[in-house]
């Protein structure tokens, strides 16, 4: 039997919401680490049962979180995230070098072969892995060293390391992104790194074509298509099919091109979705509709979708690592607000439903497609 | 035999109900009580003090016998009713709400 497994990564706690293949009945449990940030939750796609999750707090600093059977049980692993060697500066808001500072875990992506390898993206920007588990995280160095580091500052939110992309083909190859230095890539296993910024123009910065210093929020790939990947930027929906050697705008006729995620459906690679934002200054979506805007071209071409979504009254956000999709046979979409409902499409996004309504402000929903 | 308090969320990371006891050898300090609770349980390392300064976490306070020892150097000698356990080591989260 069939089925899907969400992981919601809440302000104050996680959520397990699990249903069968039809999905149109949902088990909810939860709070887990009630009282916590926990922004992000991922399971291995090696082994599903192996979950790892980030707890944080201002008061008693970051934990991560693992469990073995699937959410049912927790056990704290390792929380010790120390910058390699002499950590040195990068630009602060105000312009002047400041000391590279661990807040927090943004985001963790388990490797795709091997339940004990998971990368940590952290605030302020940097890249850790773990191979035994959790328990020991180290830092890969050279994304920090490569040369601009010092020049990255921080967007509004922080400095913060917010995804992580691997190709399923090619072992050495990783994408990530900072908010607010650019995307990045390595071939190299982690080794080196380059941005991967061409293409991409920011009128926020003093030199809107600069290598570095782009408000990147989100980038998502198709596994069958590696080179290829869509990325919400600050303003603008980008598409690059060089593995980021150049990028193009492909907003098209979004209404506005502001937003935090973008998804790519399951079983189509050049159907993608986004939620459109209406603006930097305000974060909610456009005349009080929560719009879902699906492109079936790969971008350039979008369709609202609102069937099932408030179309009135509704100013919540959907943040950058809060929307995922399942690998059903009819694509199921997810996507978290800030507002604390879950909202799930079972039809590829022509109609929604909330799955649950009141939760805490969503920050992170991932999808497991469990068999 | 020292008394330590710590916050809710402290207690259940530590899988704990109530204040936790404990024995320190030699002179009774914020370091030494705080070595003996991470020694006890290594979950709470890092959340109560930085990993590698060991520089108290900013918003936690450290109280004993209705006094703030937060700013305190953390090799200095806690009031005799700590080291005797008639008084507890409390772990206090700032207060925080509005």
């Amino acid at each position: 039997m069939s089925g899907v497994r969400l992981l919601v990564g809440t302000r104050k706690g996680a959520f397990v919401l699990t249903a069968d293949g039809k999905r149109s009945k949902w088990d909810v449990s939860g709070p887990f680490f009630g009282g916590w940030e926990m922004y992000h939750l991922k399971g291995s796609p090696a082994d599903p049962n192996r979950i790892y999750a980030s707890q944080s707090s201002g008061w008693f600093g970051q934990l991560i979180q693992r469990s073995n059977d699937g959410g049912k049980t927790w056990e704290a692993v390792g929380n010790k995230f120390v910058y390699d060697g002499v950590p040195g500066t990068h630009q602060w808001y105000d312009g002047t070098p400041h000391p590279w500072e661990f807040k927090r875990v943004w985001h963790l992506e388990p490797s795709l072969t091997d339940p004990d390898t998971v990368y940590a993206g952290v605030e302020d920007a940097a890249l850790f892995r773990t191979t035994d588990g959790g328990q020991n995280w180290d830092e890969m160095p050279g994304l920090r060293g490569h040369g601009s580091g010092p020049q990255w500052s921080p967007g509004a939110g922080g400095l913060g390391l917010h995804t992580i992309v691997l190709d399923p083909t090619n072992a050495k190859r990783m994408f990530i992104a900072i908010s607010a230095a650019g995307a990045f890539r390595t071939d190299d296993g982690g080794t080196t790194w380059r941005p991967i910024n061409k293409g991409l123009r920011s009128e926020q910065i003093p030199n809107p074509t600069a290598e570095v210093g782009h408000c990147v929020h989100r980038i998502a790939m198709h596994p069958s298509q590696p080179n290829v990947l869509f990325m919400q930027k600050h303003w603008d929906i980008m598409r690059t099919d060089d593995a980021g050697d150049s990028w193009r705008e492909v907003s098209g006729n979004l209404p506005t091109d502001f937003g935090f995620v973008i998804d790519v459906h399951a079983h189509e690679p050049q159907t993608i979705y986004v939620v459109p934002i209406k603006s930097d200054s305000e974060h909610y979506p456009m005349d009080g509709q929560l719009r879902v805007f699906r492109s079936r071209s790969g971008g350039n071409e979008w369709e609202a979708l609102t069937t099932g979504l408030p179309q009135k009254d509704c100013y919540v956000n959907v943040l950058r690592d809060a929307m995922a999709v399942d690998r059903l046979d009819s694509c199921g979409i997810y996507f978290g607000t800030t507002g604390g409902q879950v909202y799930g499409s079972s039809d590829g996004g022509d109609t929604w439903a909330p799955i649950v309504r009141d939760l805490p402000a969503v920050l992170s929903v991932e999808v497991q497609t469990l068999s | 035999m020292i008394r330590v308090v710590l916050p809710m969320h402290l207690r259940t990371l530590a899988r704990v109900n109530d204040e936790v006891t404990l024995e320190v050898n030699g002179p009774v300090t914020q370091r030494a009580i705080l070595d003996a609770l991470e020694a006890r349980y290594p979950v709470l390392c890092g959340t109560i003090r930085d990993h590698v300064t060991h520089e108290r976490r900013p918003f936690l306070r450290f109280f004993a016998c209705e006094e703030d020892w937060s700013h305190e150097l953390p090799d200095a000698l806690l009031p005799s009713k700590v080291a005797t356990g008639a008084e507890p080591f409390l772990v206090v989260g700032a207060m925080a709400g509005g």
